[in-house]
C-alpha cells in the first residue's frame, strides 16, 4: 500500500522524541566488551541472590517459620537472577516486552 | 603499615577515621565525608568557573563543563526521551559528577575513595531507586503494578512471576551499588598488592632493586586502567539510572 503523507516517517519520529525505540547509532549503549558483560551478568545474580536471601530471612525471623520462606525466597532469588542475565544478554524493548 | 612483619595489608586503606581533630572526632565526620564535601566543591567549582564566562566561544573550563552536561543530557534524553528525559537531566547529571570525581579523586595519593564503600553506593543507588518507583507511581498509578505481571501470561503462572518479578525489581538498587562498589574495591587492591610488591622485592639485597621494577611497570600500567574505570563505572552507574527511568516513564 503507498504510504500517504509520509505517515510512517512522523510515526518514527514520533516515537523517537518520546524515547519508545532504542536511538539509532551507539549512543547510549551500555559497554559489550566481553569482560565486561560477564562481571555485570555476575553482578545480576548475585545482587538478586542477596535480596531473595535477605527477604525470605527477614520474613522468617518476623513470621517465624524458619526455615521455608528462606529456602523459597533462595530459589524465587536464583529464578529473579536468570531472568536478570536473560533480560541483559537478550536485546530490550522488543514489542510485548 | 603496608608491609607489617612482611605480609601483604591491601584493606587497611578502606578503613576509616575521623578528621579535624577532636571536632571532626565529636560528630564522626570521617575523611569519607571530608572526601564527599572536596568532590562537592569541586563540581559547584568546575560549574561555576566554567560557566562565569558565558562566552560564545568557549574556553577550556567551560568547554569541559558543557561537554560533560551535553554528555549527560544526550545520554538521558537518548534513553528516556527528548520530551521527558529533560527533567531528569540535573538529576542524572549530579550523579554522574559525583561519583566521577569521587572515583577520579580516589586515585590521588593519600585520598579516599568513597565510591568503595557500599555504604555509599546504596546510598546513591537507593536514591535512584525510590526515584524511579516514585515516578513511576506519580505518571500510572495503579498501572505500575502491571509492571509485575506481563500482559499475556498465563494466571495459573501468577505465583510465580510476581515474587520473581519483585525480587527482580527490588535487586536493581542492590545491583548498582554492588558493581560500583566491587570495581572501585578491586582496583584499589591490585595496585595496593602491586605496590607492596615493589617494597617486598626491593629489599631483596642487591638484585631486588631490578626485579621491582616488574611490579612497578605493572602498577604504572593498573593507574591508567583504573583511570578508565573510574570514567566507565560513572558511565554505566549514569546509563542505568537512565534506563530505569525509562522504565518507569514508559512502563516496559
Amino acid at each position: 500500500m503507498p504510504e500517504q503523507d509520509g505517515f510512517e516517517e512522523r510515526l518514527r519520529q514520533a516515537r523517537a522524541r518520546q524515547g519508545m525505540d532504542p536511538p539509532p547509532g551507539g549512543k547510549g549503549a551500555l559497554p559489550t566488551a566481553g569482560w565486561g558483560i560477564g562481571f555485570r551478568a555476575g553482578v545480576e545474580v548475585v545482587s538478586a541472590l542477596v535480596v531473595g536471601v535477605g527477604l525470605g530471612w527477614f520474613l522468617d525471623r518476623w513470621l517465624g517459620t524458619w526455615p521455608w520462606l528462606f529456602l523459597l525466597f533462595f530459589v524465587l532469588g536464583s529464578v529473579a537472577g536468570v531472568l536478570n542475565v536473560y533480560r541483559l544478554i537478550s536485546p530490550r524493548r522488543t514489542p510485548g516486552r | 603499615m603496608a608491609t607489617e612483619g612482611k605480609t601483604i595489608d591491601a584493606l587497611s586503606q578502606f578503613e576509616l577515621g575521623t578528621v579535624f581533630g577532636p571536632v571532626g572526632a565529636s560528630v564522626g565526620f570521617t575523611q569519607s565525608s571530608a572526601h564527599m564535601l572536596l568532590a562537592a566543591g569541586l563540581i559547584t567549582a568546575l560549574v561555576m568557573f566554567g560557566m562565569s564566562a558565558r562566552a560564545v566561544v568557549p574556553g577550556r573550563l567551560q568547554a569541559l563543563t558543557e561537554s560533560m552536561y551535553e554528555f549527560v543530557s544526550g545520554l538521558v534524553k537518548g534513553q528516556v526521551g527528548e520530551h521527558e528525559g529533560r527533567r531528569f537531566v540535573p538529576f542524572v547529571f549530579t550523579l554522574f559528577t559525583f561519583v566521577l570525581f569521587g572515583n577520579l579523586i580516589g586515585l590521588f595519593p593519600y585520598a579516599f575513595t568513597f565510591t568503595s564503600h557500599i555504604a555509599v553506593t546504596f546510598a546513591l543507588a537507593f536514591i535512584v531507586f525510590v526515584l524511579i518507583t516514585v515516578v513511576a507511581l506519580a505518571l500510572h498509578g495503579k498501572k505500575f503494578f502491571g509492571y509485575f505481571f506481563p500482559e499475556g501470561a498465563p494466571l495459573w503462572l501468577a505465583p510465580i512471576i510476581i515474587p520473581v518479578e519483585i525480587v527482580s525489581y527490588l535487586s536493581r538498587p542492590v545491583s548498582l551499588a554492588i558493581r560500583l562498589f566491587a570495581n572501585m574495591v578491586a582496583g584499589h587492591v591490585m595496585l595496593k598488592v602491586f605496590a607492596t610488591f615493589i617494597v617486598l622485592l626491593g629489599g631483596l639485597g642487591a638484585i631486588g632493586p631490578f626485579v621491582a621494577v616488574l611490579p612497578l611497570a605493572v602498577n604504572v600500567a593498573l593507574v591508567g586502567f583504573e583511570i578508565l574505570v573510574a570514567l566507565l563505572q560513572a558511565y554505566v552507574f549514569a546509563i542505568l539510572t537512565s534506563i530505569y527511568l525509562h522504565d518507569a516513564v514508559h512502563l516496559h
